[in-house]
């Protein structure tokens, strides 16, 4: 095997300090003037008759590291052929690793959350261009300035390229304490793995514990299937509920019922109070539901329910209705509360969030404070409930947002960023010269969304006029 | 380097002529091979077996098919729409077109790339290849790093690491697929003139060497126009009919 030493040169790349690693490959702090950002080079262990999956999980890192971009991975640089010097160069990031940050655990519920919406907010990010981690963990996640970056592509899968890692391998990959059900039976493709895992570092970091330790052997790994883990409250009793409900929704076995996408999940972590708390039913105990356990035959395909793309391919998965209530519930409000059923309808597990705005005419007032200023906003919450309630959607569907704000426009935009909103409604009023001149809160929503948006207006009603000869 | 291979092309001149504008369009390969099947099914046998010759006097590379064999041979081991397009063929073309036709060679090499089509394993015997079995024969009867074929009319790409087993891909459409620089590689493309994997358009392969990437563009054409050239020739009405739902 090749052995570097700190000065050695590789393809321009300059090795200046080895940094600690795993068992694949060595990491070097390395410099190359052709690059204006710090560097890391990676290079894989490769022994002539060594593992093939070094080889394997080096190929899958390159394909993929290459074709990412954002800043919630690290840039890539270039990297040497297989055939002659294998190496990745990417970015170095500073940052805390998450796994120094583990051994403080319990973390208090407020840093937990953060780092949770961090570390979302990067999933959302990378399934966005199509990449599933898979192997995401303490170790590979890095609490840098701009946010949570993801390491380690070793593993992941491009739904557009071939799984040449997964085609070679009959065990599960992945790591013991992390891994999701569906990956333990040999799936390798579904984002909602990825939400498996992070309700592990969640549950790992609420209340200090693994949830289900680390198994060595394939039949351990299953156990996960069968056995759901003590509940974080039971652990940690500082744990709000509607905390523990987002870490058991990402660890549901059953995909029909876990977080679909982390955008889901990032929402959730922003509005605690929108969060549904399921009360638990007690888990069956005692000598008959035992013996009941060992009579009912369940097929371990079936304990993890269909892979989520069917449905995340349907629709959007969140939906943001813009209504405009200052004039009480108009004809507008209700042509697009019927383009928001249009929209809802394409997906069936999609999540609506219904945004009124309360319009401040000062920058720093604050209506919400004063006594009257508390029931105009109560009120409207209540007229927005109102004008939802016609879709009968379940409350684990919906959410309701009065948001206070000079401008509308930036409201309803800056909700939608930060909720990862997938399509907004909004509605149009006819065209007047003051809305000419001012712009309409739609024009600027529609020009500066980062999602498709839907304008409704209502269908003109041609005025009377003397007809042309 | 890039290199663009027509499969399959099966006397269906709109799809000829609109896979040759793409290509084109997306500026002139440094190879481009016709990959066997120039005739058989489709109306326009002429035109495209002239437009073959063209292109070979101009550097393309072609080899022959089992359908281009047949109709030169008069051979009648294939199913019956197929039997009765190799008639139809035989009875319309020169006996210049004949001697083209056989005149073709099974397989050409060039660098590290075989172009065969249907399969580098027992050529002219025309076996597919369709699963992983089909692949790991035709990858073991040669040494070449890369495998071209047609002949089944349904993409796909295998990848294969020495002493193992291939790996079956399914490319996607417009999309590019790694080339590894550790592994050897069957690239199966899909059809021009009669595609059999669900879409109409017509399928060439693209490949380039210096980004290690090997795409099957798919272009649309206007196969209403085919289907009804095919009715009129007096062929039969479900070589028009696949063409529109691309089985």
């Amino acid at each position: 095997m090749q052995r570097f030493e700190a000065g050695a040169v590789i393809d321009g790349f300059e090795l200046v300090e080895k940094l600690p690693s795993g068992g694949m490959a060595s990491l070097w702090r390395a410099t190359n003037p052709r690059y204006d950002f710090p560097l890391v080079l990676k290079i894989p262990f490769l022994d002539p008759g060594g593992d093939v999956s070094v080889i394997l999980g080096f190929e899958a890192e390159e394909l993929i590291l290459k074709r990412l971009s954002g800043p919630y991975v690290p840039r890539f640089a270039s990297s040497g052929s297989l055939a002659q010097v294998p190496y990745i160069a990417m970015e170095f990031v500073a940052g805390t690793g998450l796994a120094d940050l583990v051994g403080n655990t319990p973390l208090p519920v407020d840093e937990a959350a953060r780092i949770g919406t961090d570390i979302a907010t990067a999933l959302a990010a990378l399934h966005r261009q199509k990449v599933v981690h898979l192997d995401l963990k303490p170790e590979n996640i890095i609490l840098a300035e701009r946010g949570a970056v993801l390491l380690d592509f070793g593993l992941a899968r491009h739904a557009e390229l071939p799984d040449l890692l997964g085609a070679e391998s009959s065990v599960p990959m992945g790591t013991a304490a992390y891994i999701s059900p569906e990956q333990v039976l040999g799936e390798r493709s579904d984002p909602a793995s990825d939400l498996f895992a992070l309700g592990c570092i969640l549950y790992q970091l609420a209340t200090g514990e693994e949830p289900f330790g680390r198994p060595a052997t394939f039949a351990g790994m299953k156990r996960r299937l069968y056995h759901t883990p003590r509940l974080p409250r039971d652990i940690n009793d500082a744990i709000p509920r509607w905390f523990e409900a987002i870490i058991l929704r990402c660890m549901e076995v059953d995909r029909s019922r876990r977080y679909v996408e982390a955008a889901h999940v990032l929402s959730d972590l922003r509005n605690p109070d929108q969060v549904v708390v399921v009360r638990r039913k007690p888990q069956d105990e005692g000598v008959w539901a035992a013996i009941k356990k060992l009579f009912r035959k369940t097929d371990d395909r079936s304990l993890v329910g269909k892979p989520t793309l069917s449905r995340t391919q349907a629709g959007p998965s969140i939906v943001l209705a813009a209504v405009d209530l200052a004039n009480g519930s108009d004809a507008l409000a209700g042509e697009v509360l019927n383009e928001t059923a249009r929209v809802l309808a394409s997906r069936e597990d999609s999540w609506l969030a219904c945004v009124t705005v309360l319009k401040t005419e000062i920058i720093g007032e604050t209506p919400a404070t004063d006594e009257t200023g508390r029931s105009v906003y109560l009120k409207r919450l209540v007229a927005l409930k109102d004008w939802a309630h016609p879709l009968h959607l379940p409350e684990d569907r919906v959410s309701y947002h009065v948001l206070e704000a000079v401008s509308p426009a930036d409201a309803i935009l800056n909700y939608a960023e930060h909720n990862d909103a997938g399509h907004i409604v909004v509605g149009a009023r006819a065209s007047s010269a003051i809305r000419r001149h001012l712009g309409s809160v739609s024009t600027k929503v529609v020009a500066q969304a980062l999602c498709s948006v839907s304008v409704v207006r209502l269908k003109a009603v041609e005025e009377q006029g003397p007809r042309p000869l | 380097m890039r290199i663009a291979i027509l499969s399959d092309i099966h006397a269906n001149r709109e799809a000829f002529d609109a896979v040759m504008e793409a290509v084109h369009e997306r500026g002139s390969p440094d190879e481009l091979v016709l990959l066997g099947d120039l005739v058989g099914y489709g109306p326009d046998p002429i035109y495209v077996i002239e437009k073959a010759a063209h292109l070979m006097a101009d550097g393309a590379l072609c080899i022959m098919g089992n359908h281009d064999e047949a109709v030169a041979l008069n051979l009648s081991n294939m199913t019956e729409n197929a039997r009765f397009a190799v008639q139809w063929t035989r009875e319309r073309i020169a006996p210049a077109h004949l001697d083209f036709l056989a005149g073709l060679p099974l397989s050409l090499q060039s660098e590290d790339r075989l172009y065969v089509h249907a399969s580098a394993e027992r050529s002219g015997k025309w076996p597919y290849i369709r699963d992983v079995d089909a692949a790991e024969r035709c990858l073991s009867a040669s040494d070449a790093r890369f495998v071209f074929c047609g002949h089944t009319h349904i993409p796909a790409i295998y990848y294969a690491l020495p002493g193992r087993r291939p790996t079956h891909f399914q490319p996607h459409d417009n999309v590019a697929a790694p080339l590894s620089e550790i592994r050897r590689h069957l690239v199966v493309a899909g059809a021009v003139g009669q595609p059999r994997d669900g879409n109409p358009a017509a399928c060439f392969v693209l490949v380039d060497t210096q980004r290690h990437e090997v795409t099957m563009v798919r272009v649309p054409y206007d196969y209403e126009e085919t289907a009804s050239k095919i009715q009129a020739a007096g062929l039969p009405g479900w070589l028009g009919m696949r063409l529109k739902i691309g089985r």
